[in-house]
């Protein structure tokens, strides 16, 4: 058994580190959340030029062969600085789920683009009724003159705006909720019949609200076999809820110490409010709720990178967790700031924002509760 | 990174395991596995038969007598004297004494404790707490005044646990009474059979007697039983408190239970199903069970730290709070699964014979519920831990 990271990733960790140090201030930061793109296509580029975008991809993909540890190193370090480029959507969720189960054509098509910062991708796994369930799909695929017809409809699609490809999940067969019979696609954003409304989100990042209208799709789109999608959804999910609790776990320490630090200097009746028992309690509980989330995070991440057959499991249990922690953390730091704390001004506000959306991406708590009992 | 034991680690388990099986006594193990009180010499034997093995002292270092097993190993082995439901050790001479003797002690006073502790000859028990200071510790009244060569000592130390079995007791008294209330507190070992002490019980609200009162009236206790110099009483005490809080989560123990009622809860039946297929129930159980993994794995990052050089710090109260919470969690549990036959208040020849009211398992889960409100209020409370908290991590 071993807790310490290995030189490598330490390395890897400093350089992240150092880049939300020095290069990605609040102001800056603030600014990006506003203009149109939503986030720095020069930081992009400095992600690509530092091996980011690859660390977690597969040689034989272009990548440099990293597992979920580098990947939890690099989300943890940007949860800090609230970092809104869309590494988890294109390089975690999509690239990772090309990675495993995609062709080699594929692999070569997107990935080496990726890689070197000049594609964006998004996944369309939810539907306006489906909420956590993957299986839930209604979009249909059918197959006409060697192609496939689309039809349906993708809600919130993570940097949906920015994606210049979608992957989605439709149905090939079988009925509404079954596991079987889906299929991933990926899908050129500018198809005919593609139509996506754009929007910001509360935590200042871009959704994307997409119909699919008899789309024509070629059957070289189709990623994997047909009908055998649910599994590599369901991984490549699992693989992203690691990389978001790792975030949310960078995001939950700044806030508590945001909240400590503030305590020390803000003043009331006479001294300062870090002195009343009843807030460093509340203090003390959310720093052992961060350490207890970051605990599972290790814990999980491990089992994954092991292929612990309870690696599943532990997901659920590190989900569940962090979205207790989250809104814990959240909603305390929230009101230790008083006032201020729900200004647009301060950045306690913004980390709120970020860990509640958390708390609902891959699954909420009451979901993960409920799937780690059964797994 | 990794989660996985070396093959010397999985020999090792092994090893365990085949120990286990040859040499846990049948007459104790019986008594575990129905929740019965052991008697003293219960206790004394299953730590001479660990013993035999190096399993007993095993966080000493070896120049000691000691095994200094390593954290993985240490883990190992909890975890499978906890499955096999093995008796707690009594941690006042191994856990405490003991690491305060060849940490602070004269190479005499060496000599002359540690053979106790690590054959199980000498029973310590700890006093501390007094009657008007509970967690605002240094506030302790119990006075030795230096009488030529020895201490003449006046007071009364409370909730001792297991002092009617003990032959030994470490005490922090009073040996200055002007200045900082901390720095007039010296560690002094007073031999229970000295003249003016006497041990009487209290009985708590689970019917049983664990803890005592413990009077001195001007008992006699020769000058080389201070450990230390006089006023570093308060330091040990810190040392002390740092080193039980690491153990004090009860990881492995609250795994079996949580599994046990687990398996019990699956058998219970409610309606069509069982009270495991009640979400309502389902949930808290599946809760605590996440909890306790985080805590598992809190303290094995901080177990990684202390055999990376560092020391256990004040994280280990994190330790002590999640791991009592979890403790009470748990036995709570188990009431809710019993219900009504979590009322008969059994004798202790009732409990586990064919005299028992209701399922076998349930006649120990209420008193060990009450007993357990303990957890929370002993070893400094967890309002205390929060306080340390606070202070030496938050710096607030």
């Amino acid at each position: 058994m071993d807790f310490n990271f290995n030189e490598e990733q330490t390395l890897i960790q400093r350089q992240v580190a150092q880049f939300i140090q020095r290069d990605y201030e609040w102001e800056k930061r603030q600014t990006l959340v506003t203009s149109d793109l939503g986030f720095s296509a020069e930081n992009w580029k400095t992600f690509a030029e530092l091996g980011w975008l690859g660390i977690s991809l597969s040689e034989n993909s272009g990548g440099f062969g990293g597992s979920a540890l580098e990947s939890m190193i690099i989300m943890e370090e940007f949860g800090k600085g609230l970092v809104v480029e869309p590494f988890l959507e294109t390089v975690i969720l999509c690239s990772g789920l090309i990675d495993s189960c995609g062709n080699e054509e594929q692999k070569a098509d997107l990935l080496g683009p990726v890689i070197s910062g000049e594609m964006h991708l998004a996944l369309g796994f939810t539907e306006p009724q489906s909420r956590f369930n993957l299986a839930d799909v209604t979009t249909e695929a059918k197959k006409k003159n060697g192609d496939y017809l689309v039809n349906g409809f993708k809600s919130v699609v993570m940097n949906g705006p920015n994606a210049n490809k979608l992957i989605i999940s439709a149905r090939t067969s079988g009925k509404q909720n079954d596991k079987e019979g889906i299929s991933l696609f990926i899908i050129d954003s500018n198809l005919d019949g593609v139509s996506l409304r754009n929007y910001p989100t509360v935590d200042g990042r871009r959704a994307s609200e997409v119909t699919l209208e008899n789309v024509i799709v070629p059957s070289n789109s189709l990623l994997s076999e047909e009908g055998n999608g649910f599994q590599h959804l369901e991984d490549a999910i699992d693989t992203a809820t690691l990389a978001i609790c790792a975030e949310a776990v960078g995001a939950m320490e700044v806030l508590y110490k945001t909240t400590v630090e503030y305590t020390k200097i803000r003043k009331q009746f006479g001294q300062a409010i870090g002195k009343f028992q009843v807030l460093q309690h509340r203090m003390v509980d959310m720093f052992m709720e961060y350490e207890q989330s970051k605990s599972l995070l290790y814990m999980a991440t491990i089992k994954n990178v092991e292929g612990s057959k309870d690696a599943k499991k532990a997901i659920s249990g590190l989900k569940y967790q962090v979205g207790k922690a989250a809104k814990f953390i959240g909603q305390q730091s929230v009101q230790l700031h008083g006032g201020m704390g729900v200004t647009e001004e301060l950045s306690v506000g913004h980390f709120f924002k970020r860990l509640t959306t958390i708390i609902t991406i891959f699954g909420n708590t009451d979901y993960h509760l409920k799937r780690y009992s059964q797994l | 990174m990794d989660l996985a034991f070396s093959q010397e680690e999985l020999d090792f388990q092994e090893d365990v395991r085949d120990f286990l099986a040859s040499e846990y006594p049948l007459d104790i193990k019986e008594k575990q596995d129905k929740r019965l009180p052991l008697e003293k010499e219960d206790m004394i034997t299953w730590q001479k038969i660990l013993a035999t093995k190096g399993w007993f002292a095993i966080n000493w270092p070896k120049e000691f007598g000691g095994t200094d097993l390593s954290p993985t190993k240490n883990y190992i082995l909890q975890n499978e004297l906890a499955s096999a439901n093995t008796p707690i050790l009594i941690p006042f001479g191994v856990n405490m004494c003991g690491p305060v003797v060849y940490t602070f002690g004269t190479a005499e006073q060496k000599k002359k404790y540690l053979p106790g502790i690590l054959n199980s000859d000498v029973w310590w028990c700890q006093g501390y707490s007094e009657p008007g200071s509970g967690s605002d510790l240094a506030s302790l009244q119990t006075k030795a005044e230096l009488q030529g060569n020895s201490y003449i000592v006046n007071g009364t130390k409370t909730w001792t646990t297991l002092a009617q079995h003990a032959d030994w007791i470490f005490c922090l008294v009073r040996t200055e009474t002007t200045g900082i209330k901390q720095e007039g507190i010296s560690f002094l070992l007073i031999d229970m059979k000295s003249k003016g002490v006497e041990v009487k019980p209290i009985i708590t609200i689970d019917g049983s007697h664990e803890v005592n009162i413990v009077y001195f009236d001007d008992v006699k206790v020769p000058r080389n039983n201070l450990i230390g110099d006089e006023g570093q009483g308060w330091n040990i005490a810190k040392f002390l408190l740092r080193h039980e809080r690491t153990g004090i989560a009860g990881i492995a123990a609250l795994k079996r239970e949580l599994k046990r009622l687990k398996e019990i809860s699956a058998n219970v039946i409610v309606g069509e199903g069982s009270l495991l297929d009640d979400s309502k129930f389902r949930d808290k159980l599946e809760a605590a069970e996440i909890e306790l993994t985080a805590t598992e794995f809190t303290e094995l990052r901080t177990l990684s730290q202390i055999s990376s050089g560092g020391a256990p710090g004040p994280e280990s109260s994190i330790l002590k709070i999640k791991g009592t919470e979890l403790q009470q969690n748990i036995s709570e549990l188990f009431i809710e699964m019993l219900a009504y036959y979590s009322h008969p208040f059994l004798t202790e020849t009732e409990l586990g014979s064919n005299e028992s009211i209701g399922p076998d398992y349930a006649g120990a889960a209420m008193p060990h519920y009450l007993n357990f409100r303990k957890v929370s209020i002993y070893g400094g409370s967890n309002e205390i831990q929060r306080n340390v908290i606070s202070k030496a991590i938050l710096g607030l």
